[in-house]
């Protein structure tokens, strides 16, 4: 009864999506005012009911119900419960209801805090976030049901959810990404809705600010934690992968990263109005291509979910139809858009307009990379090509890099006019300090590469550069202390995130310049020698998890004749699926990470090792979630909170 | 701004959506490419599930063109397919040989009680090792064999009757012409 209850919930939610999608719409268009109201309550009911219905199918997953097809493919009595629950999202179905039920949120969410909208706009915004909602539920209804019974022959056993799934990652994994791809639907049906309108002034980036810098923030942290499961969970020792569903979610980052910007400049100057409305188009387009991308199967990925053809050409549709319409009506309404503000060529908006271009060439370097082997398969009659590290290498870094350098000296200038002269005399100085304090980091520490100093060089640049930047704005302050609590948040939340990406690149060149790694065979008591850590095989035995069988390797690291620790690398073989997986051991510490995975075994009581030896390599995350945190911090800043305490006021004042 | 630069973004979109829909209509998601086609059969020595005195190995798929269907009893969709095995084991002299994958001999010895072998025996694969060998994704899988031992097509999923007469049968004509004009 509970799954039917939960497929009933989610027509009912379909229905909900239906009426907010058209009667708010209507209600502008008629200027019936109560029509118009419905927006703030039928966000509520649309919620509730994905909600229930989420929570129907965690039931039948809680409870071994394996009538349910879904849960039988995804899940086993065996696994542990918090694995039962997010299991759930485990496969295309269940990630696509997370998928609603978080566009459900979104839209709630919306309707809570836009008090100090007008009514006519409110209506306008949310009707277009009930548009996406119906297509994403009867995406699932039509195609993706995961309350499909298999009756009368059901399973007594569940085929048990895939291994490498099976891990803390995975549980906070997909949630915080699909915060960030549905969350960048908000900053898309504002320009829609300003679009719409025709009224588009800076008010609408003022409000898309807060929402962007979150659902980007939510994005940067599901970025960080994939990046961070495939390290310590595929076994391969990587940390980024170019893989077409990594290239996926990447893509809106970048998007994200220069809508931003834009909607800073749009904000604060009233330029690049056209720009910044397209680019939160593109942002929220991105998020839609991801998902067609990674539930199609056009391309194959290790993340790509079971493939069905009716299923991508609904999303090819979908996407179609959203895309299509909010660039004709870009097309057709952004005409009559003109920015007021001048500024100079050397000016603070000329600096962030080079920045959104970098970006967007970096985002059309990572789709061709990623569509390219999709369009010569097409061209050449179905011949596989594959377009891997190499290409990005070639083409993605070098855009990165000048990027990254241009973040050095772009929070130095200033809106309108920064004259040249003053710029190069303040920042001058600071490089060249950056580069003899990087050149003699990286040359006594490690040995002398020279894009590696280079980049250490702009990483330390950038840091200086903010130091620099937090001294000149207490330096004229009498109680410098007093002056330090009371900076805008939004101001603390630039730094730290500028920051965080100083420190993430920091750890990606240390990690890919000078780190050691070593395949070996190893009998019991054969010691391998890297990085000054002596690392000795102890031999292997048999040890026996909920649901696996394993082989656990024992080594014992050493520096120096004196204990590191001891590590123990797994191979496990799962009972209901038979699939293999590689448990790495890590010793995590600030400064590198030991990392040994267990191969094969090879003959007489030798096994095939791997170990490496990663410095800096925590600093990937820890910068992510800098960055992160920082995009959090903007949103707490008064200034949106100012906006609150005017709409109490308002509310109040008619009374 | 001109009108006509704004129609570039739309023009883009439109580009890269025929790409799309091109490179989606031409791919059959349900066609797993496979190492393993034109590859002789795996090498193996198994224990047979049937007689667990007799051990087998590869030269015992040889001789004749062949099915190989990897099953489990965890396996729900095997006992699906169970009938359509039945079925081509009653009606054509193919013969069908199981690889029993990752699973406990004793409950798969009831489970073929309990819905009929299709089977001319079973390879007991026990630690899914020549799961592993073949790159078998899950059970039910099924390989066509012909009669010198190399695998000619695979399918994952359920073997139905329109899979064995639209991909199996064409195979099996074309192999068994083969073996006669040699």
């Amino acid at each position: 009864m509970i799954a039917e209850l939960g497929h009933f919930c989610l027509i009912l939610a379909l229905g909900l999506a239906a009426c907010l999608a058209i009667i708010p719409a209507l209600g502008v268009r008629l200027g019936n005012e109560s029509w118009m109201r419905l927006s703030a309550s039928l966000p509520i009911g649309l919620f509730l009911f994905v909600g229930m219905s989420f929570a129907c199918l965690a039931s039948a997953f809680l409870t071994d119900d394996f009538s349910v097809a879904y849960v039988a493919r995804n899940s086993n009595t065996l696994l542990p419960v918090y694995y039962k629950f997010s299991a759930l999202w485990g496969a295309h179905e269940g990630s696509f209801l997370l998928w609603s039920l978080i566009m459900a949120g979104w839209t709630l969410a919306v309707s809570l805090f836009s008090g100090a909208l007008t009514l006519d706009m409110r209506a306008r915004v949310l009707s277009v976030m009930g548009v996406l909602s119906f297509g994403f539920i009867l995406f699932l209804l039509a195609t993706s049901d995961p309350f499909e019974r298999s009756l009368p022959i059901y399973p007594s056993e569940g085929r048990d959810l895939n291994p490498l799934l099976q891990d803390f990652g995975l549980i906070v994994h997909p949630p915080m990404l699909y915060m960030g791809y549905v969350g960048l639907s908000v900053p898309f049906s504002f320009a829609i809705a300003t679009l719409l309108s025709g009224r588009l002034d800076s008010a609408w980036a003022r409000w898309s600010r807060p929402w962007t810098n979150v659902a980007w923030s939510f994005l940067t942290i599901g970025i960080t934690l994939g990046s961070w499961w495939a390290y310590y969970e595929l076994g391969w020792g990587g940390w980024w992968f170019w893989d077409a569903v990594e290239n996926a979610s990447f893509m809106p980052w970048l998007i994200g990263t220069a809508l931003i910007h834009s909607l800073a400049a749009t904000e604060k100057r009233g330029v690049f109005k056209s720009w910044t409305v397209l680019l939160a188009i593109f942002a929220f387009s991105f998020s839609m291509l991801g998902a067609f991308l990674v539930r199609s199967g056009v391309l194959t990925s290790v993340h790509a979910f079971a493939v069905d053809p009716e299923r991508g050409l609904f999303i090819l549709a979908f996407l179609t139809i959203v895309v299509g319409s909010s660039l004709t009506l870009y097309a057709v309404k952004a005409a009559g858009i003109k920015s007021v503000a001048g500024f100079d060529f050397s000016s603070r908006e000329m600096f962030l307009l080079a920045n959104n271009v970098l970006l967007v060439v970096a985002t059309a370097t990572v789709l061709l990379g990623t569509l390219s082997p999709l369009a010569y398969e097409a061209l050449t009659d179905g011949r596989k090509i594959s377009v891997g590290p190499p290409y990005f290498n070639a083409v993605f870094v070098p855009i990165a890099l000048l990027l990254f350098a241009w973040m050095a000296l772009s929070p130095a200038t200033t809106w309108r006019r920064t004259p040249w002269a003053r710029l190069w005399k303040r920042q001058v100085p600071i490089l060249i300090g950056s580069a003899i304090v990087a050149t003699a980091l990286v040359w006594l520490l490690a040995s002398f590469e020279f894009v590696a100093i280079f980049v250490v060089t702009i990483c330390l640049w950038i840091v200086a550069g903010l130091l620099l930047d937090v001294a000149r704005a207490l330096g004229n302050k009498r109680d410098r202390i007093a002056a330090f609590f009371r900076m805008p948040l939004s101001m603390y939340g630039m730094w730290l995130a500028h920051l965080g990406i100083a420190v993430s690149v920091l750890g990606i060149v240390t990690t890919i310049y000078f780190s050691e790694e070593k395949d070996v065979r190893l009998e019991e008591g054969m010691v391998v020698e890297m990085a000054g850590y002596a690392f000795a095989f102890e031999g292997v035995t048999q040890g026996r998890g909920p649901n696996y069988l394993s082989d656990v390797g024992k080594v014992r690291v050493t520096r120096d004749g004196k204990d590191v620790v001891t590590l123990f690398p797994e191979k496990r073989r799962y009972m209901s699926g038979g699939s293999v997986m590689t448990e790495a051991a890590i010793d995590p510490s600030p400064f590198r990470d030991l990392y040994v995975a267990l191969g094969e075994s090879v003959d007489n009581g030798a096994w095939a090792v791997r170990v490496h030896y990663k410095p800096l390599v925590r600093w990937i995350w820890w910068g992510g979630i800098l960055v992160a945190f920082g995009g959090f911090l903007t949103v707490a800043d008064k200034r949106y909170r100012a906006i609150r305490v005017k709409r109490a006021m308002a509310v109040g004042a008619p009374a | 701004m001109n009108r006509r630069s704004l129609l570039i973004p739309l023009g883009v979109f439109g580009v890269l959506v025929l790409v799309l829909a091109v490179g989606f209509t031409l791919k059959d998601p349900h066609l797993l490419p496979s190492q393993m086609i034109n590859k002789p059969f795996p090498a193996f020595t198994l224990k047979s599930l049937e007689n667990p005195n007799r051990t087998l190995t590869e030269a015992d798929i040889k001789g004749k063109v062949s099915l190989v269907n990897v099953w489990a009893t965890w396996c729900a969709n095997c006992v699906i397919e169970n009938p359509e095995l039945l079925r081509i084991r009653r009606e054509t002299d193919l013969p069908i040989y199981g690889i029993n994958y990752n699973d406990d001999p004793a409950e798969a010895i009831k489970w073929l009680a309990h819905y009929k072998s299709p089977y001319d025996f079973n390879i007991v694969d026990h630690d899914g090792r020549l799961g592993i060998d073949l790159g078998v994704y899950g059970a039910p899988e099924t390989f066509l064999v012909d009669a010198n031992g190399v695998i000619r097509l695979r399918h994952v999923g359920i073997v139905s009757r329109e899979d064995f007469e639209d991909k199996f049968l064409p195979a099996i004509r074309s192999l068994t012409q083969e073996g006669a004009g040699s």
